[in-house]
């Protein structure tokens, strides 16, 4: 194809990405460089009969002026990084001297809110995608084996929780869970605590997100594994057969071999995804335990009066990076595909 | 084609239906519950007496007169103004989806049918920006949108998800025409036709299965779009997803919990309705992904 006709082609989508996902990713760091303007001081004399006092009153008409001036702020530099709310460099520097034991310094490090917001994102991630992986594949064999009218019907049942936005999703499992409905009555009765709640501790409330991050996530790997267990070679199977295998050792020594690229897919893709996990907090109401980056840029950005535009994004460059280092996996292997394929 | 050597023994099956049907039970019962539920009464579906109450509707007899009550759905369709949001979604998610496809299907034909190194950089380009999370995209678009005074309308929003869905759908549909035989459009080529001649008569006919795979994707992106449509729209303007939010969190709405339970099920029902439908398209969609990363 000529670079022109290339051109007229593709140019209504490549305006649409550049214009609506690469700028605003430029215009965000160039926010992260401004600060919102301080609000401008003035000194008052006030004379009454007892003497003159000054008084230091905002000078609204000033600070307005400013902010039409400077609609985004005044320029901070790096500034706005190393503040307390994002890296925090002086609050660490000041804990490292001043704690007695590297436990005392995690405990003060991971009470700043970006640490305490990039531990969870992690943990989330992280205590998500093994068993995502792992009951994705069980059940992707077991509906493999049932009889073919029923297939059809059990996979609309089995990728339900994945169609639902995770917003609702969360809701309807929260109403469950919670302490007034059907599954937090069973488990304060399993527990015999009557005022048992998983909101009652951050532990409970991480172990809730998780629970739903799994319950969400599954059907995805479910379908990705089905898809590709219908790919696998049929001869192998069956001179393992003859040869005396029995059905465990086929799928642990042809069929798990076979699922490996498609594994690591899943894996870097339920990272990717649930490295932006941000409407289960909402869902399950659990801001007050449970952050994650993307809910301090939802965060700074909620109020209408007072946006922080600032602080949002610097939160979202360093959620970038974040993203940035998970991506590279993926795109060496699409690189490698691609030199392979021509 | 199952061998006869192949054949599963009484117990596997056995055990095998049962952990299917435990299954099913953990993914399909809580949409049970909460349709159910939405006919109840606050008192009931999150009863502190006993949960029993959920299933048989003590307190909806008692203030509604029957065990069963339509009331969440009408008030909340009435007074909470959910056929408004119902409104503003089907218009994001029909425009979003058209927009999409028709830019979609340009790009990625060209993108499948060009041989130089550029489509590929352009490809990896659409991979990073797919990666991107939407929140953070959202935080860069707000500043701009307050000064050009496009916030909170719906067409801003609407661009905005077609943009965000673009990748996405790109690939999908790379993966797809790269399926199509090229010499159906080369033999247009040579026929005379011009490149969009041969895209309009000779591909298009033949490109229906992808398109559907594709349109579900992106109905889906718009349908459940939460981020960007609860930080750049504004209340008159939200869609269902933030509408059912905004019920649970302001003070007017406090304890109209039922309201957002029963907006719950009126916002899932015709999604799951949709997806019975093109259950095979979907999955075909997220297998396609799997193969080409």
């Amino acid at each position: 194809m000529p670079h022109r006709t290339f051109f007229w082609f593709f140019f209504p989508s490549g305006l649409a990405m550049l214009l609506f996902i690469g700028l605003p990713i430029i215009s965000s760091f160039f926010q992260s460089l401004h600060i919102e303007p301080e609000q401008i001081l003035m000194e008052v004399e006030k004379c009454d009969p007892f003497g003159c006092k000054t008084e230091t009153k905002v000078d609204i008409e000033a600070t307005t002026k400013l902010q039409e001036e400077q609609p985004l702020g005044r320029f901070n530099g790096l500034g706005t990084y190393g503040d307390r709310n994002h890296l925090a460099f002086d609050e660490i520097k000041e804990a490292w001297t001043n704690s007695s034991s590297i436990a005392e310094f995690t405990d003060i490090l991971l009470n700043l809110p970006f640490y305490k917001a990039l531990l969870f994102t992690l943990t989330f991630c992280f205590a998500v995608t093994p068993p995502v992986v792992v009951l994705g594949f069980i059940v992707a064999l077991s509906v493999n084996t049932i009889t073919k009218s029923l297939k059809g019907p059990t996979i609309f049942g089995v990728i339900l929780p994945m169609i639902v936005t995770p917003l609702i999703g969360s809701l309807v499992l929260f109403w469950m869970i919670d302490a007034k409905g059907i599954l937090g009555s069973f488990i304060q009765f399993l527990f015999d605590d009557p005022n048992l709640s998983l909101k009652s501790s951050s532990q409970l409330t991480w172990i809730t997100l998780i629970i739903y991050g799994i319950w969400h996530n599954t059907p995805f790997a479910f379908v990705v594994f089905y898809a590709a267990l219908q790919t696998v070679p049929q001869d192998p199977i069956e001179a393992a057969i003859i040869d005396g295998a029995s059905r465990y050792e086929r799928v642990r020594h042809i069929v798990i071999p076979h699922l490996y690229p498609v594994a690591t897919f899943i894996i870097l893709i339920c990272l990717m995804d649930n490295f932006r996990v941000l409407e289960p907090i909402i869902g399950f109401a659990a801001e007050g335990v449970a952050q994650s980056l993307s809910w301090m840029i939802y965060n700074d950005l909620r109020s209408e009066n007072k946006m922080l535009f600032g602080s949002a994004g610097a939160t979202s460059m360093l959620t970038i990076i974040g993203v940035a280092i998970l991506l590279t996996p993926v795109l060496i292997r699409t690189w490698r595909e691609f030199r392979t394929e021509r | 084609m199952e061998s006869k050597i192949n054949r599963y023994s009484k117990q596997l099956i056995l055990i095998n239906s049962f952990f299917i049907l435990a299954w099913l039970i953990i993914s399909v019962f809580p949409f049970i519950w909460t349709f159910w539920g939405s006919f109840k009464v606050k008192a009931d579906f999150f009863s502190r007496a006993d949960w029993m109450f959920a299933v048989t509707g003590v307190n909806t007899l008692i203030e509604t007169g029957n065990t069963s009550t339509v009331k969440a759905y009408v008030e909340s369709w009435t007074e909470g103004e959910f056929w408004k949001a119902t409104m503003n979604t089907i218009i994001i998610t029909v425009s979003v989806v058209t927009i999409s496809l028709f830019l979609g299907t340009l790009g990625a034909y060209a993108l499948s049918r060009s041989t130089y190194k550029y489509t590929f950089w352009i490809l990896i380009a659409a991979l990073i920006f797919r990666a991107m999370p939407h929140i953070t995209l959202v935080s860069g678009y707000l500043f701009p949108f307050f000064q050009l005074n496009v916030w909170g309308i719906l067409p801003t929003t609407i661009i905005v998800l077609v943009a965000i869905n673009q990748p996405f759908t790109l690939w999908l549909l790379y993966s797809f025409f790269k399926t199509v035989p090229k010499e159906l459009d080369e033999s247009a080529l040579i026929d005379g036709c011009s490149y969009f001649q041969a895209f309009r008569f000779v591909i298009m006919p033949v490109m229906w299965p992808g398109v559907v795979t594709a349109g579900l994707f992106s109905m889906m992106l718009a349908y459940n779009d939460f981020t960007v449509t609860s930080l750049l729209l504004n209340q008159q303007n939200y869609t269902m997803v933030p509408k059912i939010n905004a019920y649970l969190g302001t003070i007017e709405h406090s304890g109209n919990y039922m309201w957002a339970v029963s907006s719950v099920v009126s916002a899932t029902a015709p999604l799951f309705m949709i997806i019975m439908f093109f259950q095979r398209q979907l999955i075909s969609g997220l297998t396609a992904g799997a193969v080409k990363g």
